[in-house]
């Protein structure tokens, strides 16, 4: 299986990475050699799927709980102002 | 280097008053300091030795505490409140944690007390710690070489006795694989049975705490501790947390059955190895044992399963790093460049998962990709049920090799991922597994794996004392 820098290039876009040139050619082989490997699946039907977890699962209730202290959770944030997270401009 | 005083000791001594929390943990932080293997990314010294004060006080009251006094070190995907978690990454590194994990909580409240946090490939994304972006923890037993990953740093912690138990994370091995590579305990438990609360998300559907010592016993008492349900995860499981440590000793293999799959023995694997895990089922064998020879078909696939599946996830879960609510954000004049060069800060290791799990779910492969994934997950976990119906418990090697040198395969992911073979598929399945060391090569510690079905940690913990018995407990460098 055989990925083209163009596809490289199109999925960072879909999950936000800046790649460099290097980069891209890089992951270009690399890429293309994990999915020659994984292609080892194909020959399998697919349909039925898996989760480790049983679906009986207990639920806890549905309860709104106070958070203890948020300021310790804005403090976290890179631009926090008056309440709002601020980030650089969206639009034009 | 000196023997590792077990936790178990260490515990009772405090109890008994013949010892303090606080001496017993000044000796820690001084091992620590001591250590010369980038195993811890940050210590608390301070912070350590008030809650060893507190820990004395406790005692001093009257309170029975299962790890009174015992220094214990912490994988950093796991949060400590007040201190950093950077999962060994770069996005991560102004991030002060506000809450404790809860097995954090659970190590507190049962006394023990938390020294620093460990190193670990970047995420936990990795086999040898080398993708940590603070560079790779050393190999106590030979500092050229990799200490497994991706708790490296709580493996080699633990392996060169600066303290006696530590926890990990697995996804795909990242507990049992260093500790093979080590020489000392690791455990995967059975998915659910550690709250995730706290750990760091990477592929949601594998990911487990796990325990890394220098005995069985220490491994069963610090489970039994962190153990249990938790309305915080939903994905834990309700059964009651049994006893684990008591009365271990007491097991003999005489009734059980005991199965090697076939397929864990097939190509790759060092003849030495294949050699150690004989020598168990013999000494299983010996005490009347019954050993059996199964087969778990899908087994061979299932590098390939976990590299599209967790991958999937792993690129999901890490859509959270875009530098607006916490940790590192790259300047930039608007919203989409902050988003595109803040995630390039990620390492080499976290790209390449991001985009391969991207690309499996981008539209036109998901079906290809994911869903044959997620069909072969299913094929493996029935494998594994099946092999149940005719042995209590799975004797295998826990890693193909034992460990390589750094930088040897840093070039080449394929080959790094291949060294997951015999741990990823406990992962899949969310059965507990644990490796203990059995012998060594050249100096180079070797580890066997036992598996068994859900919830079976503890036959998984008498079958282990019974073989760790025959070796010796742990294996100091």
């Amino acid at each position: 299986m055989k990925i083209t820098p163009e596809e490289v290039r199109h999925i960072a876009r879909l999950a936000r990475l800046e790649l460099t040139a290097d980069e891209v050619t890089r992951f270009q082989v690399e890429l293309s050699q994990i999915l020659d490997y994984v292609a080892q699946l194909e020959d399998i039907e697919s349909g039925v799927s898996a989760e480790p977890t049983p679906p009986d699962q207990p639920l806890r209730q549905d309860v709104v709980e106070p958070c203890a202290d948020p300021s310790a959770l804005h403090g976290q944030a890179p631009d926090f102002v008056d309440g709002l997270f601020r980030v650089p401009r969206v639009i034009e | 280097m000196t023997r590792t005083v077990s936790a178990t000791a260490i515990s009772a001594n405090v109890r008994s008053g013949e010892t303090s929390a606080v001496d017993v943990v000044d000796a820690a932080l001084e091992r620590v300091a001591a250590l010369d293997l980038n195993a811890f990314l940050s210590v608390r010294a301070e912070a350590a030795r008030t809650d060893a004060a507190d820990v004395d006080r406790r005692v001093a009251e009257g309170e029975s505490l299962a790890l009174a006094g015992v220094p214990v070190a912490v994988k950093d995907n796991i949060a400590l409140r007040g201190g950093p978690t950077t999962c060994g990454s770069r996005l991560l590194e102004p991030y002060v944690s506000p809450y404790d994990a809860t097995a954090v909580t659970r190590l507190k409240a049962a006394g023990a007390v938390v020294v620093g946090k460990t190193n670990l490939d970047e995420f936990a994304m990795g086999s040898s710690t080398e993708n940590s972006a603070f560079g790779p923890t050393r190999n106590p037993h030979d500092r050229d070489r990799v200490a497994g990953g991706s708790s490296g740093g709580s493996a080699a912690a633990v392996a060169a006795g600066a303290v006696p138990i530590a926890l990990g994370s697995s996804t795909g091995g990242s507990v049992r694989q260093p500790a093979a590579f080590c020489g000392v305990v690791g455990v995967k438990p059975t998915y659910g049975r550690v709250s995730r609360y706290g750990l760091v998300a990477f592929g949601s559907s594998f990911d487990q705490i796990g325990t890394l010592s220098t005995s069985v016993e220490d491994a069963a008492q610090l489970l039994e501790v962190v153990a249990g349900s938790d309305p915080s995860d939903a994905t834990t499981r309700p059964e009651p947390v049994e006893e684990l440590a008591a009365a271990i000793d007491s097991w003999e293999p005489r009734g059980a059955r005991i199965g090697w799959p076939k397929e864990y023995f097939a190509t790759g694997l060092d003849p030495e190895i294949r050699c150690a895990c004989e020598t168990a089922l013999e000494r299983l064998a010996a005490g009347g044992a019954e050993i059996v020879e199964v087969s778990l078909p899908h087994s061979e696939r299932g590098v390939a399963v976990y590299y599209i599946v967790a991958i999937a996830e792993a690129s999901s879960n890490l859509a959270r790093y875009d530098g607006v609510r916490y940790g590192f954000r790259a300047p930039a004049d608007d919203l989409q460049s902050m988003y595109f060069r803040t995630r390039a800060a990620f390492g080499a290791e976290v790209k390449r998962r991001i985009m391969l799990g991207t690309y499996v779910l981008s539209a036109g492969y998901y079906e290809a990709f994911y869903g044959k994934g997620t069909a072969v997950r299913a094929r493996i976990t029935s494998d594994f049920d099946a092999a149940w119906e005719q042995v209590d418990v799975l004797l295998a090697p826990t890693t193909p090799t034992p460990a390589f040198r750094i930088g040897e395969k840093v070039e080449d992911p394929l080959e790094m991922y291949l060294n997951d073979i015999y741990t990823v598929s406990a992962n899949l399945a969310g059965i507990p597994a644990i490796s203990i060391p059995y012998g060594a090569i050249d100096g180079l510690p070797i580890g066997v794996q036992l598996m068994g079905p859900s919830l079976s940690e503890r036959r998984l913990f008498e079958v282990a004392r019974f073989l760790e018995r025959g070796v010796g407990s742990g294996s100091s460098p």
